[in-house]
Parts: structure tokens; sequence; C-alpha cells
């Protein structure tokens, strides 16, 4: 598939302004959690997206409401794109009693099963054979649905990664493998656990197709994954997808360390890149519309933050419950 | 004596058996210059080198699969499985495979190598995180599991699971890898099997496992404000269980509470009361207090959590309850 020669004349308006308006979305929330994070106020840890948000606005993007997504650890962006409400994702971070989980998840576990979130995943690599049974059970109900499925480049050096694009390729599912491939695995460099170029040359090996994909270009993250998405609803089955992008913070909780030990100028060069100010450079949006869109955002967060404080921790008692239905 | 961490301790052990063995190497997710999730493995690379401080891909199951082959050919492999939740994806290694090898060949080979992995909750980070696993390898025969509460049991204990012929489950705690405490400068080890007496008592016996034991420990001191001595037992090693060292101090004081961090059912409060009660049951003067989580998946809002952990609240009123003669 030939993702460069997409036209962004083919790309719908509404789609286009939905885009911008995610990844802002995403940004805002990433920063105001970090800074919530810092200021004691969200416990635990962290994985924060910002950087990556055109592979998560770009891909969902390309989905309806109905259709699914299975996230990861680093999920937010996942989330807040495919519709989450942020109100009570924020309160799921401070482990409030309104939060998408009442406070039993926490950031690494959101889900909201009326848009299709089916769940982030605390294990890396998880996520991808839930994928490959819920697009199984779309394909067996002969729903018009399909699902995909964020992972990490780390996750693809899992088991079951291999285990599960088999799967997908022999039942022919319609499933969207999306790779964010952020160079890093914590604190592992990409050179240094794969002795490939491209992840995405994977698929071959279990007989689907393979995209590599700029993923801080939402415009061509969201052309790939309409393609990969129109395939999987035409019953041609799964499509890897990998998008190479960066994160701008650490692995989680604070300051990126890891990417000091291999090149110190590597952060600099990415940030030139930076997903938001690569979109807005293509001028398809009026100055009117970029402010309306980021002041919308600031106050969707101003609203989530006040929501999450405001929300009462759950009783400690509630710790037992819903272990059984 | 020298204090130092549980994880300073943790590290010189590996320090010293990878100087002293040349078979020794280590193998897991960013334990390279990066250090370990939780800096064990700090600054080793540098004085042995990736080959023998080995960054792995995130691949639990060829992880541990690795270390079984190396072991069975001759090697002596350390793994680290970043959290002990994901041991989750090794089990088949793990219990199938190293746990089985020299059984099930007849005896024809050995799977010397060890499996180091952090459990236990209290750092909010939830259902995938926090748990306590010990008791599932305590299920599998052909596996050791040692469950150190010290900076000195650590370091002795590590060594000697290095050394031992036998796949050890050497299972280390989030919350203790901070805590300090006495460690000789020259070389010891610790016996896999024998538990120890962390503090000597007459009117109770508190046997408690990993965190637990200083959560136990501030308890007796607590308690001991109001005239109650508890002895504390730590096992050190939750297989082989040191049964004696247990039923010993419970016929001394006549009665048992016993604390742990896994949940209640099928877990290591119910096989170590279960020895009690077999083997000291004339000597109990009430029956057996097991204080563990609920039957819950650990949450993640800190309200929740601390809700499932034995606090030491739990240990002083059931140690209250028992001398008064309420249970
Ligand atoms: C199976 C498993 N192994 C290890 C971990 C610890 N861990 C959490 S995230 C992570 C790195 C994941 O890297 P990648 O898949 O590239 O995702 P990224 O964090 O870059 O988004 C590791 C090692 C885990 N949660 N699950």
């Amino acid at each position: 598939m030939d993702v460069e020669a997409e036209n962004v004349e083919q790309v719908p308006r509404d789609e286009i302004l939905q885009l911008y308006r995610s990844m802002v979305l995403i940004r805002r929330f990433e920063d105001k959690a970090y800074e919530l994070f810092s200021q004691n106020l969200i416990p635990g840890t962290l994985h924060l997206s910002a950087g990556q948000e055109a592979v998560a606005a770009g891909v969902c993007g390309a989905l309806r409401n109905e259709d699914y997504v299975e996230s990861t650890h680093r999920g937010h962006g996942h989330c807040i794109a495919k519709g989450a409400d942020v109100k009570r994702m924020m309160a799921e971070l401070m482990g409030k009693r309104d939060g998408y989980c009442k406070g039993k998840g926490g950031s690494m576990h959101i889900a909201d099963f009326n848009v299709g979130i089916l769940g982030a995943e605390g294990i890396v690599g998880a996520g991808l054979p839930i994928a490959v049974g819920a697009a199984l059970s779309c394909k067996l109900q002969g729903l018009d649905r399909v699902v995909a499925c964020f992972f990490g480049d780390g996750a693809a050096n899992n088991g079951t990664f291999g285990e599960s694009l088999n799967m997908a390729a022999i039942w022919n599912l319609p499933v969207i493998f999306v790779c964010e491939n952020n160079l890093y695995a914590m604190s592992v460099p990409y050179f240094k656990a794969f002795a490939i170029e491209n992840i995405a040359d994977r698929a071959a090996g279990y007989g689907l197709p393979g995209v590599v994909v700029d993923g801080m270009d939402v415009l061509k993250v969201y052309q790939a994954a309409s393609m990969a998405v129109s395939r999987a609803r035409k019953g041609e089955g799964p499509t890897l997808i990998e998008c190479k992008t960066y994160r701008w913070r650490g692995h989680s909780r604070l300051k990126s360390h890891e990417s000091k030990l291999y090149s110190p100028d590597e952060y600099e060069q990415w940030r030139k890149r930076d997903p938001i100010e690569v979109f807005k450079a293509k001028g398809l949006l009026s100055q009117e519309e970029v402010s309306a869109i980021e002041e919308e955002a600031e106050a969707l967060i101003r609203e989530a933050v006040e929501y999450a404080l405001n929300s009462p921790y759950p009783e400690p008692e509630e710790a037992v419950q819903d272990v059984y239905v | 004596m020298r204090e130092i961490t549980y994880v300073e301790a943790l590290r010189e052990a590996l320090r010293e058996e990878m100087r002293r063995d040349g078979r020794v190497f280590l193998l897991g997710e960013d334990i390279g210059p990066y250090g370990g999730a939780f800096t064990v493995t700090k600054g080793l690379i540098e004085e042995f080198g990736p080959e023998r401080v080995r960054d792995t891909p995130i691949s639990e199951s060829a992880i541990v699969g690795a270390a079984v082959g190396a072991a069975i050919t001759g090697m002596r492999p350390v793994a680290e499985i970043m959290f002990g939740d994901l041991t989750a994806l090794a089990m088949d290694q793990i219990c199938n495979q190293a746990a089985k090898i020299h059984y099930m060949f007849g005896g024809q080979t050995s799977c010397p190598m060890v499996l180091r992995t952090p459990f236990g909750g209290g750092v909010n980070i939830a259902e995938h995180h926090s748990q306590s696993l010990e008791a599932w390898f305590v299920h599998v025969p052909g596996l050791k599991v040692v469950a150190p509460s010290t900076p000195y049991d650590a370091k002795g204990l590590l060594k000697s699971s290095i050394r031992d012929e036998n796949p050890v489950v050497f299972c280390e705690h989030k919350q203790l890898y901070r805590v300090k405490g006495p460690v000789p400068e020259e070389e010891y080890l610790v016996p896999i099997g024998s538990g120890d007496v962390k503090r000597v008592g007459e009117d109770v016996t508190v046997v408690a496992t990993m965190w637990m034991v200083h959560k136990a420990l501030k308890a007796a001191d607590m308690l001991a404000e109001e005239g109650i001595k508890v002895e504390v037992v730590d096992p050190r090693t939750l297989n082989p269980l040191d049964k004696k060292a247990i039923v010993e101090s419970v016929m001394k004081t006549n009665r048992a509470v016993v604390v742990s961090e896994d949940v209640k059912t099928c877990g290591i409060t119910a096989e170590i009361s279960a020895v009690i009660v077999e083997e000291a049951f004339d000597y109990l003067d009430a029956p057996v207090v097991r204080i563990a989580n609920p039957d819950a998946p650990i949450p993640f809002s800190p309200p929740l959590e601390n809700y499932v952990i034995p606090s030491e609240e739990r240990i002083v009123n059931a140690v209250r309850k028992i001398v008064k003669g309420e249970v």
C-alpha cells in the first residue's frame, strides 16, 4: 500500500478538524497529568504519550464509534481519540470513585465499552491476543466492526506478537495491528532489541501486509489506517501498521533519562517534528479554527481536573466488591 | 557492623558470585546500562560487560526458557523478571520446564538457575504490578522458593540460591528494596530452608513473611508497651519451609498468628497454619489466627489498596484478642 500517494483533498473537512481536536486534547491531557503527578495528586505511575498524538488520533479517526480499540499502558491518547470522557479518565488517574474503573484501575487500565475501548493493559503484549479474540467475535457474530490494536515496539518482541499476527492472518480477521515504534522499550533502544530496520517487515512472515508510516504526520497515519480499515471491513483480513514516532517524556513518571544513554541530540531532532506543529504547518486550518479548538481543549481539561478533584475516594470496603459477577 | 540497603545487598551477592564463578550470568529486561527497574543490577554491566549482563527483549517466556537451556547445559543463569506479576507470562517455562527437567529426565540433568522477581504492593501500581504470588511456586514440586525480609538474609540467601543445584524462585519485595540493615563485609551464606526468630517473646508467636515481618516487628513494639511479649518468626524460605523453627516457637508461646501479603485462600498463611495445627495441636491454647489479603485483586486507589494489604493495626488487634482469650 502506498500511503504517500493519497491526497489530502480526499479527507473530509470535519475529519481534518477532528484529527486536530484529538491531538490537542491528548497533549493538554498529558501535560496536565504530568503536572498533577508532580504535585502528588496522581498516585502510582504514569506513562505519557505526548509526542505520539498523531498515531492515536490518526488511527481512531479512521474508526467508527462501534469499532473496538485495544490499548496499552501508554493508553491515554488512544482512549481520548476514541471518544473517552476526559473527566472520568482524570478521576481514574487520581484513584477516585467517579473514575472509569471506580479507582480500581488507574492510569494503566482505562476502559470504556460504550465507545469501544476494550481496555488498556499493564502487561506488555497481552493486548494482541485479546484483539484477535475481539475480531474473531465480530466475524462470528457478523458485526461490521473492526478492531484496532495498539502496542509498542517492545511488545513486538513478545511471543504474543507472532501468535496473534499468525492467528489473525489464518482466520482473516478484521484487525489492525498498530505498532507505535517510539524507538524505546523503557530504556532499551530499538537497535538493541531488533536486528531488522522495520517491524512492519515481520508481517510478511505471517502472511499479512505490513506498512511503515511517519507517525508524526497525522494525515499519513489516518490514510494508512483508513486503507487498513477498509480492507478489514471488506473481509480482506488484518494489516500491520508501524508508526515511527517518539515520546517527549521518559518511560514512566517524570523526565526522560533513557535517551541520553544513547544519543544526546536525538530528543531535539524529534521535537522539531512535533505532530501538532507539523499539522499546523500544512495550513489546512484557519487561525480561528486553531484557536477555537485549543480553547475548547483547555476548557475540557480544566473541567476534568475540577471533576476529578471533587470526586470522592472510594470507600475502602469497595476493594473487595466486584470480584465476581 | 556497616548498614546497607536490601538492593545493595542483592547487588553485592550478584557481584561476588559473578566474580567467584564465571558461569554465573544475568539476563532480563533493562538490567544493563539502565540497571534494572529497581536498580538491583546497577553498575554490574560496567564490571562484567554485556555478555554476562544481558539486556533482553520483552519476552518473559523466552527469558526464563533461555535460562533453563543455559542451566541444563552448564551455566548458572540468574534471570530477572521485572515484576512478579509477569511470571504469569513465563509459567510454562518455570513450572513445566525448570521445575520438572531434573525429575522428568530421570535425574540426568539439573537446572541450576535463579529467577529473581519483585512481588508486593503498597506503591499504588494496581492489579498487574502489585501481587504476591509466592504460593503459586510453592505449589510446584521441583522449585525452591526463597523470600528474604532483610538485607542480611537477602544477600546470604541469594548467594546460596546461585550455588544451589535446583531452580530457585527468589522473591523480592518492592517495599523492602530501600530497607537498611547490618550486613558483614566478609563472605557468608544463609542456608536455604532455615527460618529465623526476628524477635524473642513468650506470649504469642507471629509468623510473618517479607514486608509483613517489618509490620509484625512494629506491631510487637506497640504491644510491648501493653506488656504483651511477641515472638516474630520469619521463615525466610517458603519451600523448603523450616517447620521446626515455627513449631518450636508455637510450643513455647502456645498461640500463633500468621501474617502474609498474599490472598488468604490457598495462600502462604494457609500452609503455615496447617503445619502448626498438624504438628503442634496439643500445645495450642487458641485457634490459629490468619491475617492475609482478602480474596480480591490489588486495586489501584490508595484507600482501596490500604484496605487489602494487612496493616500493623490488624496484627496488633489480632494479637490482643488471642492473648486475651477472645478467639
Ligand atoms: C510482559 C511485560 N513485561 C515487562 C513489563 C514492564 N514494562 C512496562 S512498559 C515496558 C516497555 C514497553 O515498551 P513498548 O512496548 O515499546 O511501549 P512504550 O512504553 O514504548 O509505549 C516494560 C518493559 C510489562 N508491563 N509487561
